[in-house]
């Protein structure tokens, strides 16, 4: 019932399709250094040499490890395997706590010690009034 | 099947309906606005800000969702051979458009005392940014070409070009470290998010979904009484 104009004109846009989501595929994969937008602390640790460019480390706070010596704010990214120490001053957003998602943006002195010039909180995917945090904590 | 797209028939939809819909999305955005702003729980961590997500949410979904179909009719128009599709596309594109500025610009709303931070290119917002500007060329692309058939060709190929960015929009924070946080409504798996929370959120998705309706079939309307003015019977 169809032409076959219309199923050639099919097939045409099929293969358009599958060859722009493979090229697209491709330089994603080629790019993905360039993609993500913050490294975890295990990336650092595989590094071979650190260089002197403006990177961004994300993670959760580690608890209890939020510090303030001498105006300087210190604290712990951590993803559970591997940790990095990171000092910054100046003001942090709101959801900035202990063992919550954290974005450090700044230079890395050596694989161990990170100095942060902005700090963004990282809001996970959980949504919840407080009484049912409450709730959840007491269990 | 295509006797259904006789234009005299498929108008006299089009030119009742509209009162309709607006009725009914008057009622879903009070109600839905009623449930967001006043009756909804803030949450435990983001306090009042939790409620720019009742905008911000629905507007992402509606943009990508337009997308695609806009995409799909196209396609559809260029393998049949049959206008109409085209003219469905083109009606649908403006409300989607204005979705995705909205969700750009509610998310920069929300980032800034949530993050920190108004923007950051990360997966998932450069990739929304990308998709306006899919949006812009293709609307573009309907008024600067005299010749139809020049039109049909450069819009289909764009929406083809831009298809491909809808999957990474979507999946980017599943794919790569993003400052944007994944998914809380997971179909087959349990939803982080309170049902307290999810309800308006599905109301406000209904009251966008008919605006967009709305503003299809006010154009869609436009363009039945443009052929119609110049005296042709069919598309």
């Amino acid at each position: 019932m169809y032409g076959r104009k219309v199923k050639l004109r099919f097939f045409y846009i099929i293969l358009i399709l599958a060859t722009l989501t493979l090229s697209v595929f491709l330089i994603l994969k080629s790019l993905e250094e360039n993609v993500v937008f913050f490294k975890s602390p295990s990336d650092i640790q595989v590094i071979s040499e650190l260089n002197k460019n403006k990177i961004r480390i994300g993670g959760m706070v580690k608890k209890d490890s939020i510090s303030i010596i001498d105006k300087k704010l210190n604290f712990i990214i951590t993803d559970f395997k591997n940790e990095i120490n990171v000092v910054y001053s100046g003001v942090v957003p709101n959801l900035f706590t202990e063992g919550k998602g954290v974005v450090a943006e700044g230079y890395l002195k050596d694989k161990n010690f990170f100095s942060a010039t902005k700090i963004l909180a990282k809001h996970d995917e959980n949504y919840m009034p407080p009484e049912v945090k409450a709730a959840l904590e007491e269990k | 099947m295509f006797k259904l797209f006789e234009p005299n028939k498929i108008f006299s939809i089009t030119s009742k309906a509209p009162k309709y819909v607006l009725f009914l999305f008057v009622i879903v955005l009070s109600v839905g606005l009623t449930e967001a702003l006043i009756l909804s729980p803030e949450d435990y961590k983001q306090g009042h800000s939790v409620r720019i997500m009742y905008v911000h949410v629905p507007a992402a979904w509606i943009a990508l969702g337009i997308f695609s179909a806009v995409t799909l009719l196209s396609i559809l128009g260029y393998i049949t051979k049959f206008k109409n599709f085209f003219l469905i596309a083109k009606s649908l594109a403006p409300s989607g458009f204005v979705f995705n500025i909205v969700a750009l610009v509610t998310g920069s709303i929300w980032g800034k005392p949530t993050w920190g931070t108004w923007w950051a290119w990360d997966a998932r917002i450069t990739s929304m940014l990308i998709l306006a500007l899919f949006y812009g060329m293709y609307l573009i692309s309907w008024r600067i070409y005299e010749d139809k058939e020049k039109v049909f060709q450069v819009s289909t190929i764009i929406t083809i070009l831009g298809i491909i960015n809808v999957p990474i929009t979507k999946y980017s924070v599943d794919w790569w470290n993003t400052l944007h946080q994944p998914a809380s409504i997971n179909i087959f798996t349990k939803s982080s998010i309170h049902s307290s929370m999810l309800f308006p959120l599905l109301i406000m998705t209904a009251a966008f979904a008919l605006f967009s309706l709305l503003i299809f079939l006010m154009k869609y309307n436009t363009e039945l009484i443009k052929i119609k003015n110049k005296g042709l019977d069919r598309l």
